[in-house]
């Protein structure tokens, strides 16, 4: 069952670097994040590459395998030609620090700039109540292991360095549309969605969605209801008034939106 | 030579899953500054894997539940060699610390009537697990991540720097913590990505790196995995207890080859999974344990009548407590009964609608599908024993979580003592929430007791652990890391693994102290920067002294109990019972005593009828009078 595959695979650091070829052997069952594990143990042992649960649960081992973004532990070898050659580089949006391992500091920064969860003051730990068809939204939401292939995706980013500052990513626009639509949560973020995230910049292309290995629909179901949501806010003349009855009621939240 | 990075804090948490983020939440209420230390990126700890739930006596879905239930329930499933008193903390305090997480933004699955729904699990009495599908670990890592972050706002708006109490070091490893006169000085380490050396002083440490699974060859834990907590606390001056139970999940996937040991959530088996052999037997009604016959089920129709009408009818043992599971599927195995790829079948296709599968067991689906091409929703899993969890770990105070070091402490899976010899499912979210906080809080009473200021580390203690970071650099041609890694997690799967033997035992010690030579000849390729065969020789240590504990305390224990089989000695004692197995590091060896166990308080002892103590406890130790 076994066989001997052609892979190349990106060497080098932030001064640069190269394609390197590899003669591996393959076994059944194996998946790329294996196939790079034997490289270590056997020619190149200070290979660099991030990973931990080899589940799929982590979000670790982002690379780009033969130019798609990918979680290298949840690619099976038998989708390959035993006579393909495999390439695996590191991915392209952020700054390689050594190999496959890039530096996914932006991600941490724009984390950092997403208002926190902040529920009704009054409201004792133990007393939460909410319907599971209200909090299913978020949850959806809550399924991604931060893996940031879609930030590595997205190509308001991919291709334009400098609209880093501006723009935080389909995976932190996706957390402020899970806050937003938190059944407890009072806090308006819309204003921030668009100011300091740039949600403007999403032309929602889609590709994040077709990217995301927890299959989360991240377009659809978080960036399209949350320009909705803003849209709303923007145009509607009623809103300052709708605005302050929310606050009042601590019931902050913008109308419902159906799923996309 | 460039000038070492320094920094000094109040508390240093070692390790960034659910223990030390509690830990770390717990010390920055208390005004302390805390820098928290990842071995791998922020949010992707161990503690991301749990699938099941927390354990919490909430009473949601059975109004029965309480804390004394719950408490019984651990004492039960760990053969009552557990602290009861952190089994009692545990009980009461894990509902707390669970509404607590909610506070912090955590969405868990809810109950009909809006509050937080609880599953069934093995050796649970009640539903009493929280949950969110079989994710459940994603959501208290992130939840605690996502806490942090609003805490480095809150700070953010009251002083204008994110990080004025909260530091996050991602990517760092400590390979030395520094003591100075047996008191806790700081910690000594290195940055993955860069390789460069860095100082932590400190007058408190916690631990909280988690476990040692990557000793074993078949195994559900990462490449972090590798004790560092337990060898630094050794190495330290401190102490480990009951390093000889080893959790071994009863299932884990045992195809492809390169997925085999990665977990399959007990919720399978908790929402309805059965177990059976090559033959179709549901086969754990013939391996239900005297001291557990008047709590399970003994036919398939009253196993199944459980499930909608738990109250008439008694729970099927596929629900025992993990130890039994795992030994039950080995003798299957044994016995020639076994899958065609050396396991046992796990069936939930024949037993819920497939929607309702995908629903409950979304990343079981998906990992299957994904990884062995099975659709779990037709098919039935192969399943078998992999290495899950260590109960036993490092010795500490049950209400502060200190350890023997003053101004050490320790929680989670490196600290040792509420799971006895047996780890029940749900328990370690629990713990994890339960003890990180008590140790956060430990760790700030204790500096605030010691005046804040921590201990002189020297010149010459830098040096020294420089030189033990640095020492594989300096072997021209050593031998590679890597292959005595892999000779060593085969050496304890199969001399040190589910079911042990005396001359096995003495085998792998003496294969371990080969090992212990060659390390010293390890060599590293390549330069500091990102060097995963340097990183891998510094973790080996910590392997090497962790698996010498194993080995030794299990050698020591002369009876069969929860994760500690002896095919030598295949009986559970009452005498033994009333002995902890310390573990110490000599420097170059490790040293075994025997300590004796606190007897039970009385009111806990009152919880459990004197029949049932009668089946763990010695005649002098049971409670006299009426019960």
């Amino acid at each position: 069952m076994g066989y001997s595959a052609k892979f190349k695979v990106w060497r080098g650091d932030d001064e640069g670097g190269a394609l390197e070829d590899f003669d591996v052997d393959v076994n059944e069952g194996e998946v790329v994040l294996d196939i790079v594990h034997r490289l270590q143990a056997t020619q190149a042992p200070d290979l660099a590459v991030r990973w931990n649960c080899k589940a799929g649960k982590c979000g670790s081992c982002s690379a780009e395998v033969n130019g798609k973004p990918r979680l290298m532990c949840m690619t099976r070898m038998s989708t390959f030609d035993p006579a393909e050659t495999i390439t695996i580089t590191p991915m392209r949006t952020f700054p390689v620090i050594r190999d496959l391992v890039t530096d996914v500091s932006y991600n941490y920064t724009k984390a950092r700039m997403v208002p926190a969860f902040a529920p009704p003051a009054d409201l004792e730990p133990g007393d939460y109540r909410m319907a599971q068809v209200d909090v299913e939204r978020s949850q959806e939401f809550r399924k991604c292991i931060e893996c940031f292939l879609c930030n590595n995706t997205c190509h308001a980013v991919r291709d334009h360095e400098d609209n880093k500052d501006g723009f935080s990513g389909p995976r932190f626009l996706m957390r402020i549309a899970e806050l937003d639509m938190h059944p407890l949560d009072t806090v308006d973020r819309r204003d921030v969605a668009v100011e300091d995230h740039g949600l403007g910049y999403c032309n929602i292309t889609k590709c994040c969605t077709e990217v995301c290995p927890e299959h989360i629909h991240i377009t659809d179901n978080a960036l399209i209801p949350l320009k909705e949501r803003v849209a709303d806010k923007k145009y509607d003349p009623l809103f300052s008034v709708s605005s302050l009855f929310r606050k009042a009621t601590g019931r902050d939240k913008a109308p419902e939106t159906p799923k996309g | 030579m460039t000038e070492l990075e320094r920094h000094s804090y109040d508390v240093i948490v070692i390790g960034a899953g659910g223990a030390g983020l509690r830990a770390a939440i717990e010390a920055r209420e208390n005004g302390k500054r805390v820098a928290i230390i990842c071995k791998s990126l922020f949010g992707k700890a161990h503690t991301v894997m749990a699938e099941g739930g927390i354990a919490a006596a909430m009473g949601n879905v059975n109004s029965n539940d309480n804390w004394q239930v719950h408490f019984r329930d651990t004492m039960r499933g760990g053969k009552f060699l557990n602290s009861w008193r952190m089994a009692e903390l545990h009980a009461k305090e894990a509902p707390q610390r669970v509404w607590e997480l909610e506070t912090y933004g955590a969405l868990f699955d809810r109950t009909k009537d809006g509050k937080i729904s609880q599953r069934n699990f093995g050796g649970h009495e009640y539903p009493r697990l929280a949950h969110v599908g079989d994710r459940s670990g994603l959501e208290l890592i992130r939840t605690l991540q996502q806490k942090i972050v609003s805490l480095q706002q809150e700070d953010f708006r009251a002083s204008g720097d994110y990080e004025s109490h909260i530091r996050v070091f991602s990517e760092l490893t400590i390979t030395r913590l520094l003591t100075n006169e047996g008191h806790m000085a700081g910690a000594f380490g290195y940055h993955r990505e860069t390789g460069d050396l860095v100082l932590f002083q400190s007058p408190a440490v916690v631990l909280a790196t988690g476990g040692i699974g990557k000793t074993f060859k078949v195994t559900s834990g990462s490449w972090e995995y590798t004790g560092d907590g337990h060898a630094l606390a050794m190495r330290a001056g401190a102490t480990t207890v009951n390093m000889e139970f080893i959790q071994f999940h009863p299932t884990g996937m045992v195809w492809p080859p390169s997925v085999k040991g990665i977990l399959v959530t007990e919720s399978v088996r908790g929402d309805g999974g059965i177990l059976t052999n090559s033959e179709g037997k549901r086969f754990m009604f013939d391996y239900i344990p005297d001291v557990f016959k008047e709590k399970y089920a003994t036919t398939p129709e009253e196993g199944d009548r459980w499930y909608t009408d738990p109250d008439n009818n008694r729970r099927p043992p596929e629900l025992l407590p993990r130890d039994e599971v795992a030994r039950a599927i080995n003798s299957e195995v044994k016995a020639g009964r076994g899958t065609p790829h050396g396991g046992v079948f796990l069936d939930v296709s024949s037993r819920l609608p497939a929607d309702v599968i995908r629903k409950k067991l979304p990343s079981m689906y998906h990992q299957f599908k994904e990884l062995a091409d099975v659709d779990i929703t037709a098919e039935p899993m192969e399943v078998g024993p992999t290495c899950h969890y260590v109960m036993g770990g490092v010795e500490v105070e049950p209400d502060t979580e200190e350890t023997r070091l003053p101004g050490l402490f320790a929680a989670g899976e490196v600290a040792g003592g509420l799971h006895g010899s047996n780890r029940l499912g749900g328990n370690s979210l629990s713990d994890l929430l339960v003890f990180g906080r008590r140790a956060g809080l430990g760790a700030s009473e204790y500096v605030d007791r010691v005046g804040g200021a921590a201990p002189a580390v020297t010149d010459e203690m830098i040096a020294e652990a420089e030189a033990e970071a640095l020492a594989p650099f300096g072997v021209e041609g050593g031998e590679n890391p890597y292959t005595i890694h892999s000779e060593l997690q085969e050496t304890m799967n199969d001399l040190v693994g589910i079911i042990r033997t005396e001359s096995e035992m003495q085998e792998a010690l003496a294969k371990i102290e080969g090992y212990k030579e060659r390390i010293r000849s390890v060599g590293v390729q390549g330069g500091r920067a990102f060097n995963p065969g340097w990183h891998l020789a510094l973790d080996l240590k910590n392997m090497l002294l962790v698996a010498e504990a194993v080995a030794k305390a299990a050698l020591e224990r002369q009876e069969s109990r929860g994760g500690h089989t002896r095919d030598d000695y295949p009986a559970m004692s009452p005498e033994w019972r009333q002995v902890n197995l310390i573990c110490r590091s000599t420097g170059d060896a490790v040293e075994l005593t025997r300590q004796p166990l606190s007897p039970m308080r009385g009111d806990l002892l009152d919880l459990f009828e004197v029949s049932e103590l009668s089946k763990y406890l010695t005649e002098s130790e049971l409670p006299k009078g009426e019960h």
